[in-house]
């Protein structure tokens, strides 16, 4: 096995890591202050991703359509969350997880019946096609380099705003004790809403940017869903940092599990490695509640 | 506390109260099942409750740790789909007469192959069991449903046995010529006869000392620990207990459809048990009885009326969730005047 393949697949591995952190950040963050498991946050990467192709084809600026992706989506995130989610949070999570799976089913059938059974293709944008050589003799694709770009620039804007702005310290605030917050005067609803639909905004970003490099589809975001939970499960529950370093650690190790381990095991990579990581600390790495 | 013994105590002791009018009528409508179906022309109901029945046998093993223990698992259907594997790989190498392992020969005997299904998902769900039940609450949630994945991932793997396409029954399960799976109602009064022989034993299993040290444990895990309770090894003991019967329930569904498949062990299967039983009503075993007949009689209503049956269906579990928090039979007063 060459240097070369090591570096590339290295590569893929971050790429697959930052695009997962764009999911588990909004997830371990709605987890973690409202106490919401919400699993219908890979339909919002789904409706992200559908809403992007259907914007690209009709404008065919890529940016356009990703933030009106993104500003669809944190409208919606907003709606759902002040329509039906907000009863949920007292709620226990047997309760949510029922809740949210019903959402799963409406949305990917309304996909369905938007969008039609069909795979929507979405093209890669014309000026991040072709591939730039960074290591001499390995070209990369330039679209799949801009992700990991992407996915970097969200997790050095999220800590800032987390560590550096008073809505940040709120966050902070209302993660480890959300009653006191609330007893302090501050409105925890606004913020509470204010949250979800950030999350939901940054899940349709990850659609939007897997969209050309993934078939856009009902149920694309079922499967992400699940990989999402295993990161925000191995950073512990709430944690920002916990889930960056999480996700980086599922991109590689699925990424290198496929190329080194036989295909039965390969599959099987991360859940072996959320199991063994339960097992050692049973509240994953960085638990915010500690 | 109080509130749950007097849901689950033994209702012979009381007056006949509106659940137990709900069981018995219930228990004589299934019986009545296959001559009216026939009777009327219908002999496809026999088919369709028939496959409620086996649901409703996953659903009731999933109630004992659920309903009673607390315990959130969302990778039921992985013992279900190993239950249902153990009787396809055995039928399959029976009919190929090749050696399973090239050690075992493989068998139609339904009494070797479903008590050994039972076997298997049992002795999976202690090792799932044992390192699942160190964590709580999301993290448990979570890590069965790791364990599911892995389950899945491993049967798409089994290229022999059919992989992403799942393998067809050879032939179905044999019973020394006493009973004929291939028939319908055969099939069916089997699967009644199952679903019943194990809601008496859980319902025994739920009202004994080891039952209520389970219920216990779900009320205040603390307060149990303290007072001298390995609660661990209990929710273990009914978490393997619960993957056997499931496993069960696979060696019958694996019959009922004539075909097993990883699809079988799908995290949504494990949310629609998980469904069922929620919607039944969880800690009372007749739930989700009655859980697995709506879910499965309205996916079939619901999927005649419109192709898109999940756009109603999931709104609808919506708002069980947020109004009929006891599910449909905790509807029902448990006992009269109360």
């Amino acid at each position: 096995m060459s240097a070369m393949l090591i570096a590339e697949q290295t590569l893929n591995g971050l790429q697959l890591g930052t695009m997962l952190f764009l999911m588990a950040a909004g997830l371990t963050l709605v987890f973690g202050i409202m106490n919401l498991i919400n699993l219908a946050h890979g339909s919002l990467y789904m409706l992200g991703a559908y809403f992007a192709a259907t914007l690209f084809r009709l404008t065919g600026s890529f940016l356009l359509a990703g933030a009106g992706a993104f500003v669809g989506v944190l409208a919606l995130g907003m709606l759902l969350e002040l329509a039906v989610l907000r009863r949920f949070y007292a709620r226990d999570h047997l309760d949510q997880v029922l809740a949210t799976f019903g959402l799963i089913l409406f949305f990917n059938e309304m996909a369905r019946i938007v969008w039609g059974p069909q795979a929507v293709f979405m093209p890669l944008p014309e000026a991040l096609e072709g591939t730039v050589t960074l290591i001499p003799g390995a070209p990369y694709p330039l679209y799949r380099l801009v992700t990991i770009g992407v996915g970097m620039a969200v997790a050095v804007a999220l800590y800032l705003l987390i560590s550096r702005t008073r809505a940040g310290m709120l966050i902070r605030a209302g993660a480890s004790n959300r009653t006191m917050v609330e007893a302090l005067g501050v409105n925890i609803r606004v913020l509470y809403t204010a949250v979800f639909g950030l999350g939901a905004a940054l899940a349709a970003l990850a659609g939007t940017m897997a969209g050309p490099l993934l078939s856009v589809q009902v149920g694309m975001g079922d499967s992400v869903l699940i990989l999402t939970l295993v990161v925000i499960v191995i950073g512990g529950i709430g944690s920002i940092r916990g889930a960056f370093i999480a996700a980086l650690m599922v991109g590689l190790s699925d990424t290198f599990g496929r190329m080194l381990l036989p295909a039965a095991v390969s599959e099987m990579t991360i859940y072996i490695l959320m199991a063994a990581i339960l097992y050692w600390r049973p509240q994953g790495l960085f638990s915010a509640h500690d | 506390m109080t509130d749950m013994t007097t849901m689950t105590g033994p209702p012979a002791l009381r007056a006949p109260s509106a659940r137990l009018w709900a069981v018995a009528l219930l228990a004589i409508a299934l019986l009545a099942l296959p001559p009216a179906a026939k009777a009327l022309g219908e002999p496809f109901y026999i088919s369709l409750v028939s496959r409620v029945l086996v649901f409703a046998l996953a659903a009731m093993s999933l109630d004992l740790i659920l309903g009673y223990g607390g315990l959130v698992c969302f990778g039921h259907a992985m013992f279900m789909g190993v239950g249902a594997y153990v009787v396809g790989i055995l039928a399959h190498h029976g009919a190929e007469e090749t050696l399973l392992f090239g050690l075992l020969p493989g068998t139609d005997s339904g009494w070797i192959a479903w008590p050994l299904a039972m076997l298997c998902a049992g002795l999976l769900a202690l090792a799932v069991g044992y390192v699942s039940l160190r964590t709580k609450g999301i993290y448990f949630i979570m890590i069965t449903l790791a364990f599911a994945q892995m389950a899945y991932f491993f049967f798409v793997s089994l290229r022999a046995y059919g992989g992403d396409d799942g393998l067809s029954l050879a032939a179905r399960s044999t019973f020394s010529d006493l009973v004929s799976l291939r028939d319908k109602t055969s099939f069916y009064y089997v699967a009644l006869g199952v679903l019943i022989a194990v809601g008496l034993l859980l319902w025994r299993v739920t009202n004994s000392r080891f039952g209520m040290v389970l219920q216990g444990a779900k009320a205040n895990e603390r307060r149990m620990a303290h007072i001298g309770f390995p609660v661990f090894r209990y929710r273990l003991v009914a978490f393997t207990l619960a993957g056997a019967i499931a496993g069960l329930a696979g060696a019958l569904l694996a019959n009922q459809a004539n075909f097993v498949s990883p699809a079988m062990m799908h995290w949504t299967r494990s949310g629609e048990i998980i469904v069922m039983v929620i919607l039944g009503g969880m800690g009372s075993l007749v739930g989700p009885v009655v859980g697995a007949f709506v879910f499965l009689l309205l996916e079939e209503v619901l999927s005649g009326w419109t192709e898109h049956w999940q756009a109603v269906f999931g709104p609808m579990l919506l708002l069980v969730v947020i109004y009929a928090r006891q599910g449909l039979y905790g509807l029902l007063p448990a006992r009269e005047g109360k």
